[in-house]
């Protein structure tokens, strides 16, 4: 009897299972769910009714809605197109340099010596710095008379040593691209190593025994069995740099050619005040953000299904 | 080209010779350029922080030298710092607002990578495509709408008001991490629990969840870390020094003059909030680069 109920019991347990692990799974996911629709998504839809408004500077809590004036306004103004270059220039740069310097270390990390293990922690090292402190660190690096680049730079006589750096134009975006470079170029790299670990070695061996010399093995090999990974870096890194506000903010405070989007928009909507304009410049920021990460995707996301289907 | 042929077949075993000589020559040459190339990566990685900890033991007349070596290395400002309560209570702000985030965000971003990772419901393709696209969002867009609602909530200037942005933007990582280490997991395991009688939520708790130790560690670590060192919103969202983290903190130790930045004590402030990060990244190197490139590869 009591073996009978169970059976039963097993049996109608076993037909729920299924309907039973979609209920279990939509209630597991619903925690995250909603703290990022709350915190995240619902936040933007509000930025958005935000810039369609006009607020009273005199009077809080007076608001007009004025549809996209604050749009038109915003990009006619010649400071978010300053802030547009700035921002790309700043991502281009930076980015691409990542990318040299980040196969070049993982090249290095990939070959068998004594001592690999310690290269692979230091790398590690400008990761885990505070983003606002890279900021600071680089500042103490072009500070005129205590930083070590001027000072090094005129004992060779080279350029740059009399240049106060930060605080002009054109070198200040350089100061801002360095430290982005030395932050992250050792993240690049561990991303790109990681990708190099997992291509055979008996592809080299091959290519050995047919004569093939190291470069040919490099740009026949190495990096058209690594582009997945390159694309995968490429996209962390430069939705990143499109976003940059901490170093500009830390190093320049955005003088001299290095307000970003980011830091435009924030200095808008906390030092200006400017509710409805700040928060049209800041959809535009997620617009212009989003653009290139739908853009980046479908391109990649061809190449990748080109790629699976020639092998 | 044709004399060295020749010469090759009139004395095999001297060209042997010549052959092997030649190879340990450029091998030796290799190893020089490797060795140069790791010398020059070391130093790129390493030199800044050391000026940033050279910079920090400098007073008075030193700071406006630019001596590789602190010409009277002092403590000083590493003193100040700590008399700073702005300074000490940043620390403490960080700590306790990452503590509760990476907590959160571990509890809850397991349940949603479990079933991410092992069960079967309508709209998996959805949350995914949710939770990837939250990774693009810049905190600048939330940031003005978060200081209005946070201000009608009251948690406006306070360390509850930075626990929910900071969870939803820790959130995706730390699914992505754990959702791919529990995939790692072998099925049989929680198949046999099922098969035992257990639920699936049985499963996850008492069999799967107990393996992924690793994973929790990974994530943890990634999600502190982020936290650690977001800057925008806790700027946007606190006003007081009673509940500003270290990074926003560091932005005000500029003071009013902009241009007379306290490099001292900045610096020194610097090292303090980052050798902890720096030691524990060392620490458990092997499984922060699992989690950084979790996923990178595979795609």
């Amino acid at each position: 009897m009591e073996a009978a109920s169970a059976a039963v019991r097993q049996k109608q347990k076993r037909r729920s299972g299924f309907s039973a692990e979609r209920r279990l799974g939509t209630a597991m996911m619903a925690p995250s769910l909603v703290v990022m629709a709350l915190v995240a998504a619902f936040p933007i839809g509000y930025a958005i009714w935000l810039s369609l408004n006009e607020y009273s500077v005199r009077t809080p809590g007076l608001s007009r809605f004025v549809g996209i004036d604050n749009y038109t306004e915003a990009l006619g103004d010649s400071r978010f197109w300053d802030a547009f270059r700035a921002t790309f220039i700043f991502t281009g740069i930076s980015v691409s340099i990542e990318l040299v310097l980040g196969v070049a270390f993982a090249l290095a990390m990939h070959q068998a010596f004594r001592g690999r293990a310690v290269l692979r922690a230091t790398v590690l090292v400008p990761w885990a710095v505070l983003t606002f402190g890279t900021g600071l660190l680089w500042r103490s690096i072009f500070e005129p008379n205590l930083g070590f680049a001027p000072s090094m730079l005129s004992a060779l006589g080279l350029p740059g040593g009399d240049v106060l750096w930060y605080g002009e134009d054109g070198w200040a975006m350089a100061t801002l691209i360095f430290a982005d470079v030395w932050k992250t170029a050792p993240f690049m790299a561990l991303l790109l190593l990681a990708g190099l670990q997992v291509i055979p070695e008996e592809v080299y061996d091959a290519a050995k025994v047919d004569g093939a010399t190291a470069w040919q093995r490099f740009t026949r090999i190495t990096l058209p069995l690594l582009k997945p990974a390159i694309l995968v870096a490429l996209l962390f890194r430069t939705l990143d740099a499109l976003r940059v506000f901490d170093l500009p903010f830390a190093l320049t405070n955005g003088a001299n050619g290095t307000t970003t989007l980011s830091l435009h928009a924030y200095n808008e909507l906390t030092k200006n005040r400017l509710v409805g304009e700040g928060s049209a410049l800041a959809v535009l920021t997620f617009v212009v953000v989003m653009t290139v990460s739908f853009l980046y995707i479908r391109f990649v996301g061809g190449n990748i299904r080109a790629m699976a289907e020639e092998s | 080209m044709t004399s060295e042929a020749a010469r090759v077949a009139g004395a095999p075993a001297r060209a042997g010779a010549r052959i092997s000589q030649e190879k340990r020559r450029r091998d030796r040459r290799n190893r020089i350029l490797l060795w140069a190339a790791v010398v020059a990566i070391m130093v790129f990685c390493l030199f800044p922080f050391y000026w940033l900890i050279n910079t920090s033991l400098k007073t008075g007349q030193d700071l406006s030298t630019a001596k590789i070596f602190p010409p009277n290395p002092s403590l000083d400002n590493y003193k100040s710092i700590f008399e700073d309560s702005n300074f000490t209570t940043a620390l403490r702000n960080s700590v306790i607002v990452s503590g509760i985030t990476t907590a959160l965000a571990l509890v809850i971003g397991s349940f949603a990578g479990y079933a991410l990772a092992r069960l079967r419901f309508r709209g998996k393709f959805i949350m995914l495509a949710i939770i990837l696209s939250i990774t693009t969002f810049p905190p600048i867009a939330i940031a003005a709408p978060l200081f209005k609602f946070w201000t009608d909530l009251g948690i406006y200037d306070t360390l509850l008001g930075l626990v929910p942005p900071f969870l939803a933007f820790t959130l995706p990582l730390t699914i992505y991490v754990l959702a791919s280490f529990f995939k790692e997991i072998p099925k049989d395991l929680s198949e046999a629990a099922l098969v035992d009688g257990a639920t699936h939520f049985q499963a996850f708790r008492k069999v799967v969840m107990p393996l992924a130790a690793p994973g929790l560690v990974t994530a943890g670590l990634l999600s502190f870390i982020w936290a650690w060192n977001e800057f925008l919103l806790a700027i946007t969202l606190t006003s007081s020094p009673s509940a500003r983290p270290v990074p926003p903190a560091l932005a005000f130790f500029t003071g009013s003059q902009k241009f007379e930045v306290p490099l001292g004590t900045i610096t020194a402030a610097t090292v303090v909030v980052t050798v902890p990060l720096v030691a524990l990244v060392l620490i458990f190197q092997k499984r922060i680069v699992a989690g950084l490139t979790a996923g990178a590869v595979k795609g």
